[in-house]
Order: C-alpha cells, then structure tokens, then sequence
C-alpha cells in the first residue's frame, strides 16, 4: 500500500495542534515556533500532492479507502480532484501566514493580568481547524464530508470567541460581550445549517443505500439510482441550505459580519479565506454531482440570491464604519460571484469560481492582515480613528493599497482573471444577470479607495504621527502574498490547468453544455 | 524584430518596479533611471518604426505572441501585441512625449522629497499606456486600461496630504470604472457573439476580413455603445467628463502627459481601433459623434470661465478630444482625422501645460489667471514656445492645429444631410469659442499689467502643495522668472511640433497614406468646397479672438473675478455637473447605504434569527448556550448523533 499522502495532509496539522496545546505554558515562544514549524511541513505536504497530481488522470486521485462503520456503509474514502486540490493547496498555503501574522495576538495583555490568555491554545486551535478543512476537500464519502464540516466548528468557536481584538471602543467589558455574542451567533448558523443537513444525510443513506460520492454520482448518471423529483429536490435543498449558510449567501449572511468583526484579523482571514471555501466547495462537489436536476431546477433562484448577495454586500462595505466589517461585507459581495459562477453552469463560470476562491483567499488575506496589523498600531476599528497613515509608514499604506486593488479586482492581479471569467460565464447564459453583477465592479471600486482615502490620505492625525511602518515579521507576511497575486495575475494557467478536468467533468455530471458563440450558431 | 514589441513595455515597467521597491537608495538617481528607461522605449519605437517604413503598406503589421494568458474551455486570452501603423503612431506619440515630460520633471520636482516615486508611477503609467495600444486583443488592452487608470490615480493624488487631491484622484478612478463597466460588457458581448476578443480574426489581419461583420446589426450596436461608454470614461466624454477637471490636482507634468496628450485619448484610440465594428452599427455612431459634438461646446464653454490655467486647459482638453471623438464617430471619413488631430494635439497641449506649469513654478504655484498678467517679459522661452502652442490650438494658419482640425471639420460636413450641417456648424462654433478661450489665457498670462505685485499669491488657508512653494515661501510676493533649461527644453521641442507636426503631416497626405492601410478612408460628399470651410473656420477665429481681445487686452481685467452672468457661474461650476452628480448619485448613494446598513442589522438579521426562534426555540436555547455553552453543544451533538443512530438501526430493521 503506498503512502497515505492525503490523510497525512491532515495528521500533521492534526498532530501540530496537540502538540502545540501541550507545550508548557512559560514557553509560549516555543509553541507558536512549534505550530509555525507544522504548517510549514504540512505546507510542504501539500506541494508534494500538487505535484503528485494529474490534471489529466483520473478524476478523483491520491484516493484511499477504507472501511469505517461497516453496519451503517460509512466509509474513510479520500481523493482529490482538481478543485479540492487547489483549495487543499490554499489552505496549506495560508495557514502559516495567518499563524504568523497572530504571532502576538495570543500574547497575555499584561505581565501579572488575572485574564491570562492560552498562547498555546489560539495556535493549537488554528492547526486543528486546517486538519479539518484540508480533510473536508479531500473526503469523497458524504458522511465522512459531514463530520468534518460540523467538527470544525467546535476550534472556530474558540477561535472567535476566546480571542477577539484587543482593542474596542466601548472598554474590554463591551469586547467580551460582543465577542460572545459572535461566536454563539456564528455557532448556531453554522449548527442549524449543519442539522439540516443531517437529516438530508440520512435521507441520501435511505435513497442510496452507501455514502460514497463516487458510487452514487456513478449510479446516478448510469440510470441505476432513480430518485424521485421531489425526493431529489428536498435532498438537494437540506445540502445548500448549509453550504449557503457556510458560504453565505445572502440573507443567510448576518452572521459573518459579526464574526469577522469581533474576531483578531488572523481568524477573520481563517473564516472567510479557508473555512468558508468549504461551503462553495461543497457545492460544486456535492450538490451538482449528487442531484443534478435540482440542482438545475434551483438555479435560477440561486443566482437571484447570489446576485443580490453581490450588491448588497457591497452596498453595505460602502456603509461600514469599521474595517473589518467592511471587508467582512466586501467578501458577501465576492462569494455571491463565487456562486454566480457555480451556478451559471458554463466552463469559464465555473473554473472562474473555483480560481476565485484561491484568489479570493490569497487577497483577502492580504488586505485583512494589513487591516490587523494597522489596527494593532491604533488600537481601533473605527475608518474615522485613522487619517494620513501612509505620510507616516508608507509601506503599509502601500501593502494595504495593494490588497486594496486586489480586492476591486484590478487587472494584472489575480481576482480580476477570476472575476472576469465569472462574470463572462454569467453573461453567455444569462445576460442580465451578468450585467447587473458587472456594477459589483465600480461599487468594490467605491468601498476600496473609500476606505484608502479615509485611511491612508489626507492631513496626518495626531493619534496616527507616531505609528511604525512594518516590522519584519509583517513583511514576511505580506510580501509573499503580494507576489502570489501579481503571479497569478499574470500567469495564472498553472492553476487553470488543474482546474479545467475538474470543471469539465462536473458540467458534464449536470447535462450542461456551453452555449455557442452567436456567429457560429449561425452557421 | 517583432520580439522587440515586448520590450517596449518591458523598459518602463522595470523602471517602475526598480523605483517603487528599490527604497531610499535609489532617492538620489530615481529620476535618471526612470527617464533613462521612458528613452530607452522610445529609441526602441524608432527603431521599430524604421522597420515598418521599410516595409510596403500591406506589411507593416508585427505581431509577438508571448504566452497563452487565460486558459479555458472555449475561451482563450492570451498575451500578445500587434504593432501596426496605428499602434505604431501611438508608440511614439507616449514614448516622445512621455521621454520629454519625464525630463521636465527633473526639473519641476526637484524638490519633492518623494520624486523617487513620482518617476515610478510615470513608468507605470508608461508601460500601462504601451500595453493598452499594443494588445492584440480586448481583454489584455483592458489590463492596460486599467492601468493607466491607476497610473492616473497615483499621480493627481500623488500629494495625498491634500484631502482635495486623494477627493479628486478617487472620483477620476471611479468614474473611470463605470466606463470600464462598458469594456468590460463589451468584451463579454464579443466573446457571446463572435467567441473570440482577439483582434486578429475580430477586426481582421494581413489583409484578410474579420468576423465582426458577420454579426447582426443590432448585436454590434450594443456592443459599439458599450464601447462608447469605456470611451466616455477615459476621455472625459459627456457624460462621464466630470473627473478630468478634478484632476489638475495631480503635478502639472502628469497634467501634460496623463491628463492631456495620452491617456485621455485611449478612448479616441479604442474607437477608431474598433473600427471594423463601429462601421457595422451607423446608430452607434450617429451616437458617438453626437457626444464628441456635445462634449467639444461644454468643454469649450467652461474653458472659457475658469481663472485657473490648469483647469481652462483641462476644459480645452475636454473639448480638443470632442473633436477627436466626432470625428471617429464619423467613420471613414474621419477616423483619419481623429489620430492626426490627436497627434497634433499631443504636442500643442502638453506643450501649453508644460508651459503653465513653467509658469506656475515662477509664480510661487498660483494657478489663478487673475492674479498673473505682463508675463512675457520675465519668461521669455514660457511666453514664446506657450504662445506657439496657442498659436497651433487656435487653428493659427500653417501652424498644426490648422490642418487637424480643419479636416475635422470639413469631415463633420463631409457627412452630409442635415447631420452633416449640424456637426459642422457645432464644430465650427467650438473654434471660435476655442479661439476666445485660448486667447484669453493668452491676455491674462502674458499681457496687461502685473496683477501679482503687492499681494501674496496665495491665502494661508489653502498651503500649497507644488514642490515650488515649500522652496520659495509661500506669502512671499513672487518673483516671477524663467525655469531652467531642463525644463524649457521639452518646451521647446514640443513648440516645433505644434508649428511643424500638421503641415507635415499634410503635405503630399503623408499622413493619411501611413494610416489608411489599418483604418480605412473614404471622401464622403461634403456640401462645401475646401475654401469654404477653411474660409469659414478663419472668420469663427477672427471673431473669438476679436471678442477676447475686447474684453480681457484692452480692458484691465479685475484680480477678483466679477459675478458673471448666469452662463458663466455655470460654467464655472462645470456647468453645474457636480452638482447634479452630488444630489443624484453622492446623497442618494449615501441614503441608501445608510438605510441598508440599517435593513440589514435589524431586518435581514432580526427576521433570520426570528425565524430560526420560532422553529425551533432557538433564542432560548441562544440565551442558555452564552450561559453554558460547553455542556448544551454537548447535548446538541449528543441528540444529533442520537438521531443518526436511530435512523440507521430503523433503516436496517426495515
């Protein structure tokens, strides 16, 4: 038997996360040292699984298979495809960045404090939740898919509510309020959409008698598995109804916000970059594989949600007082392209998606964790509290800028292939609704150089004069994210080429074809 | 030779990323690199143009295919230039004028301690400029479309201390994207209708016809508008127009090059570029001349109202491309017309605003005209290569502006039937306004007395932010004197293309002859002989000039400016067009992002949360969970895994 690659992907962070608890508590240094170390190996796993990877193989690869609960058919299947190993590849990626961006964020708020604060517990946490959203890309067994999707709620939980931003304009009293508030808020969104997925779980057990994706896509294409139109359609339902939650999709949306807001800016980038993806992802894997016609059926009412999802979030962005809420509404706006793409059922809608989701991590990453690191300058998340910051540390102004462009999906950075392609695919299908998510463009133009403007320009307020530029440790992290997107944005084929197969295949797993060109229709 | 397409931007984009990440070690030789590198562009231009001379007119199209860009099924973009005689014009038209205005900056911001990055983003705007003409198709041009757009918005708020510069370097990118809106649906209609973007099989190439005709008219009318649109945003067009005057925030080089002579005319460029498709959709381009015949009379009306030189010009600018853009709108007839009129153009404006500039740098940085006045004899070189920029944008017979615009406006009647006659009377009225503008810079610079002695130039409220005031004091009376010859040489080399450029253009139809070959060229069938028009056109100059003359040389002009009539407060306000963008767009935006902030916290959440209470007693259970939380989550997953359980055995038993 060859190596267990995939499922080492996970043990290591895995492993990382309990050793790192383990760590005595006087050697703080050594545990973030010791969960930085794991995310690097694990980082450097992933590239091996990337370069192990064929685009041109077999669809699922690196699959392994193994007996689990034998009376109830739940098996321990893994394999990849294309996207799950692109987003495999993104979380690996990521995780060392946010780790050490939250390098002090953990820190106890003062020598002798009564409320000391686990330093180890915070990187333990994070590890844990890579190992279980690498192991929700790579499960190809819907119950196996289930556990992990609901498990990795318990650490994010901890995460949000045990370790939020030190600063807040209402006293600590107030932080700690709102933080719990945020979590139990995100706990129970993420629950009932879990739950209600539970039970369409089950319900896919009593249709198909086994959980393997690959077995029921199979006896479903071939004509073997028949489900009823109704049948398929409320399965169907219970599935998006949680991935919609995860993604979120508008109205499901009110809980990110909150979340991102009251979270320290490593785990807002842990929520939106890596644990949502899982949500988008799931769609493309199980909903269009497992229930084709509903999926079909559902679509135009998706796209109507996703499109307003577009709008309105970026709406809101435009309306925000705080930073970080700003970027949390930023991102409702980016995974309503993400679904938009999804579900517009065309080649270039749905590779942009999925190119979408890496870039929307890699740039999101890199804004939020600036936005962090100015907010731990200032010590506030209020836009109006900052003014005239780049007179003052023009290199952070100047990475901020650039995730800023990231964001409004400039042109030779990454987001805008994504977004385009997205956007293109959209149109071939649905004219209209393609043009109305086209205004997304100007209105993520408007909250960007809005909250630059506020920011970074103007006359130097006096709060700001005395603020360092980056610190070492913070150019470690941003500039190769920074790179990452300019890469990307001008090369990205490399992910394109992994991620074609993959598309291909689930379009035709959904009976959809591209519609031709005008011209050649014609013909 | 085609391999050197890639280095022509490659040169000024190293020089900006080499400038921006150098750091502070490069602060002492930033502006050498990066004029060195804008040079370099241009003797690689040269020498592609040499190349293309050689060759016969049929064959002088290059093409570089560098590398497949955006790989996916059923769509292809890739990253690769077509360098023809149009993209060639444009080359170097950028690269010399860029080169020139790169070393007048040595100049102007030599005291700036942030130069080093003012060099940069001109690279950038350099290669970004370069790579919007030498696309060989929509998607890669849209890069360099965008680029140029954010070279814009780097440089008017390169002082971002000024809150009115970051105000005005936001609103040019903003409006800038809803154009771009166009391209970018533009593109997509291309790639719905024809499944291709590339210009090769779109437009056509090596003398073979392209697909664009094969559409329907009414598909390429949507997709000619869409152009339109982007067109609109990047050259100031009625309706998106309002940025541009806001945009003389930025240095006074960046105004010459950015904001007058090069990427303000990309839309003139996209459209004529566009040509196969625009000669398909006549409504469309009913449309785009009715817009360049529009935005040429607005521009000229608040040319004529402003006091501060910079934003009269940027008013002349706005109508000198409504010519370039009622003359594409033309189609064949003008298409021609428009690249030579942009090229004259080129040279006489970023002549003036270098020489504004010149100006201002004598003049402790006020802007406003009516404190100026009896210039000339202290800045002899300003007053002479400025006074041949007019001379040439006036229409001044034998200087540039004479040819180039005389043909737009014979083309204008050349179109024939009543639109012809509206065009061409539109077109002729906006020479005389020119003339009446331009020659009332004129007056209140260089001629009548010196309005500036015996008063500071500039109120303490609004500090200047021009590198020349931090050296020279700013409540100091100016002592105005000429700018140094790294200055005034671009000056002069610019002053004789504006004299020389048209009529060597003109002679023999040179030009017409080097560009015919990519765009096309026909007569049309104008109502008036030559003589008329050019004998008309000299009349509407006269008359300007005469009625400036009256008002501002033979009469003191006042140093605050009087009320004005009703027009004119207008005009001053831009014809009021902030104010309705403000009431429409800036308030309204404001209402309802405010009102959605509020929907969304108590609507959108309260109803979700509210209906998840109902089901299932959450908020109950919300309430014991902030409480208890570890051991109800535990019950929770207890209870699921309980269901699960039970409904497996119950599936087994049945």
């Amino acid at each position: 038997m060859s190596f267990p690659l995939l499922t080492a992907t996970a043990v290591l962070p895995a492993i990382g996360a309990v050793a790192t608890a383990a760590v005595p508590a006087a050697r703080r240094n050594a545990a973030k040292a010791l969960a930085l170390l794991f995310s690097l190996v694990t980082l450097a796993l992933a590239i091996v699984v990337l370069v192990r990877f064929d685009p041109g193989g077999a669809r699922y690869q690196l699959t392994e298979s193994h007996s689990w609960i034998a009376e109830f058919g739940v098996r321990y299947e893994l394999g990849v495809d294309g996207i799950g190993v692109a987003l495999v590849a993104l979380t690996a990626l990521l995780i060392p960045f946010v780790i050490l961006a939250g390098w002090h964020d953990a820190d106890p708020l003062e020598t002798g404090s009564k409320r000391w604060r686990p330093t180890q517990g915070f990187f333990a946490l994070i590890l844990a939740v890579e190992a279980m959203v690498i192991l929700s890309f790579e499960a190809t067994d819907v119950f196996l898919f289930y556990i992990f999707f609901e498990a990795m709620l318990i650490p994010m939980y901890f995460l949000i509510g045990g370790f939020g931003d030190r600063a807040h304009e209402h006293g600590e009293e107030a932080a700690s309020t709102q933080r719990s508030y945020a979590a139990v808020k995100f706990l129970l969104y993420n629950l009932v959409g879990g739950l209600i997925m539970l039970a369409a779980v089950i319900g896919l057990y009593v249709v198909a008698g086994n959980f393997s994706l690959a077995e029921i896509a199979q006896a479903r294409a071939d004509g073997t598995l028949h489900m009823a139109t109704s049948t398929e359609r409320w399965l169907f339902l219970g599935f998006f109804f949680a991935f919609a939650v995860k993604a979120p999709l508008w109205p499901l949306h009110t809980w990110l916000p909150n979340a991102m807001g009251e979270a320290t800016a490593p785990v807002a980038v842990l929520i939106t970059a890596v644990v949502d993806k899982v949500g988008t992802f799931a769609m493309l894997r199980f909903c269009l594989q497992l229930f084709p016609e509903a999926s079909k059926w559902a679509t135009p009412v998706i796209l109507v949600l996703a499109v307003i999802s577009i709008v309105y979030g970026a709406l809101l962005a435009v309306g925000q007082r705080d930073i970080k809420r700003l970027v949390a509404y930023a991102s409702i706006s980016h995974f309503g392209f993400i679904i938009l793409g999804i579900f517009a059922m065309t080649s270039q809608g749905q590779s942009g998606a999925t190119l979408y989701m890496v870039n929307h991590g890699i740039s999101t990453a890199a804004l939020m964790l600036v936005a962090g690191f100015l907010i731990s300058r200032r010590g506030s998340r209020l836009i109006a509290d900052y003014g005239g910051v780049q007179k003052v540390a023009p290199v952070l102004a100047g990475t901020f800028l650039i995730g800023g462009l990231a964001t409004l999906s400039l042109p030779g950075l990454a987001p805008f292939v994504s977004e385009f392609l997205v956007l293109v695919g959209t149109f071939a299908r649905y004219p209209a609704i393609g043009i109305i998510a086209t205004f997304g463009i100007v209105l993520a133009a408007l909250y960007t150089l809005v909250l630059y403007q506020r920011t970074m320009t103007g006359p130097v307020k006096p709060e700001v004069s005395a603020m360092p530029d980056l610190r070492a440790r913070e150019l470690v992290v941003v500039t190769p994210l920074i790179v990452l997107l300019i890469f990307l944005g001008v090369y990205p084929k490399p992910v394109t080429d992994i991620v074609n197969p993959a598309v291909k295949q689930t379009l035709s797993d959904v009976h959809k074809k591209d519609p031709k060109p005008e011209v050649e229709a014609a013909k | 030779m085609e391999n050197l397409i890639a280095l022509l931007i490659a040169a000024p984009l190293l020089g900006a990323a080499v400038l921006l990440v150098g750091g502070r070690r490069l602060d002492a030789v930033g502006q050498w690199v990066g004029t060195l590198l804008s040079t370099v562009s241009f003797v690689l231009g040269l020498v592609l143009f040499g190349d293309l001379l050689g060759r016969s007119a049929e064959d002088r199209t290059l093409t570089q295919h560098l590398f497949s860009w955006i790989p996916v099924e059923g769509f292809q973009a890739d990253v690769g230039f077509r360098l023809d005689q149009l993209s060639m014009t444009f080359v170097l038209l950028i690269t010399g004028v860029g080169s020139l205005i790169h070393l007048y900056s040595v100049g102007y911001m030599e005291h700036d301690e942030r130069r080093r990055r003012f060099f940069g983003y001109l690279n950038l705007f350099l290669a970004a400029m370069l790579l919007l003409v030498l696309a060989d198709n929509y998607l890669l041009l849209y890069v360099g479309w965008e680029g140029v757009g954010l070279a814009s918005y780097l440089l008017i708020g390169f002082w971002q201390h000024k809150p009115s510069a970051a105000t005005a370097a936001k609103k040019a990118f903003l409006v800038n994207r809803v154009g771009d809106m166009g391209l970018s649906i533009a593109i997509m209609l291309m790639f719905t209708t024809f499944g291709t973007f590339a210009f090769g099989p779109l437009l056509g190439a090596e003398g073979q016809q392209g697909i664009a005709g094969d559409a329907s008219e009414g598909k390429l009318t949507a997709i000619a508008l869409m152009l339109l649109l982007a067109a609109c945003g990047k050259s100031a067009q009625v309706p998106l127009q309002s940025w541009l005057g806001d945009a003389m925030e930025g240095p006074t080089p960046v105004s010459a090059l950015i904001h007058a002579a090069t990427m303000v005319t990309a839309g003139v460029y996209l459209i004529v570029r566009s040509a196969a498709i625009f000669n398909g959709a006549p409504d469309a381009q009913l449309v785009v001349t009715v817009v360049g015949a529009v935005t040429l009379l607005f521009g000229a009306i608040v040319g004529c109202a402003k006091d501060d030189i910079k934003k009269a010009l940027a008013g002349s600018t706005m109508s000198q491309i409504g010519y370039m853009v009622l003359a594409a709108g033309l189609g064949p007839i003008g298409y021609v017309f428009a690249i030579m009129h942009l090229v004259t153009h080129g040279f006489f404006k970023a002549g003036l605003f270098l020489g504004a500039g010149s100006v201002m740098h004598g003049m402790n940085d006020e802007v406003d005209m009516r404190k100026y006045g009896g210039l000339r004899k202290y800045m002899p070189v300003t007053f002479v290569t400025f006074g041949l920029g007019y001379l040439a944008i006036i229409g001044f017979p034998g200087l540039s502006g004479f040819f180039s615009k005389d043909k737009i406006i014979e083309a204008a009647f050349a179109k024939g039937g009543a639109e012809g006659w509206i065009l061409g009377g539109c077109a002729l009225l906006g020479a005389a306004i020119t003339a009446y503008y331009m020659t009332r810079v004129m007056l209140m610079t260089f001629f009548g007395e010196e309005r500036w002695k015996n008063q500071p130039t500039r109120s303490p409220e609004a500090p200047s932010a021009e590198p020349a005031a931090a050296h020279h004091g700013e409540h100091a009376e100016p002592h105005p004197h000429e700018s140094p010859k790294v200055m005034t040489i671009p000056m002069i080399v610019l002053a004789f293309g504006s004299v020389f450029a048209g009529g060597f253009f003109s002679i023999g139809d040179r030009f017409l002859h080097w560009l015919e070959p990519v765009t096309g060229h026909s007569e049309g069938d104008s109502p008036l002989s030559v003589a008329a028009v050019t004998g008309a056109t000299m009349v509407c100059l006269v008359i300007g000039v005469g009625i400036a003359y009256a008002q501002y040389g033979r009469r003191p002009v006042p140093v605050v400016a009087p009320r004005g009539s009703l027009l004119t407060r207008a005009a001053r306000r831009d014809l009021l067009q902030d104010d309705f963008n403000h009431v429409v767009l800036v308030r309204g935006g404001e209402h309802l992002t405010r009102s959605l902030v509020y929907v969304d916290h108590t609507l959108v959440d309260g109803v979700v949360n509210g209906t998840a209470a109902s089901v299932g007693g959450l908020s109950g259970r919300l309430r014991r969970l902030q409480n208890g939380f570890a051991r109800s989550y535990a019950v929770s997953m207890f209870g699921g895994a309980a269901v699960l359980v039970a409904a497996t055995l119950l599936m087994r038993a049945v």
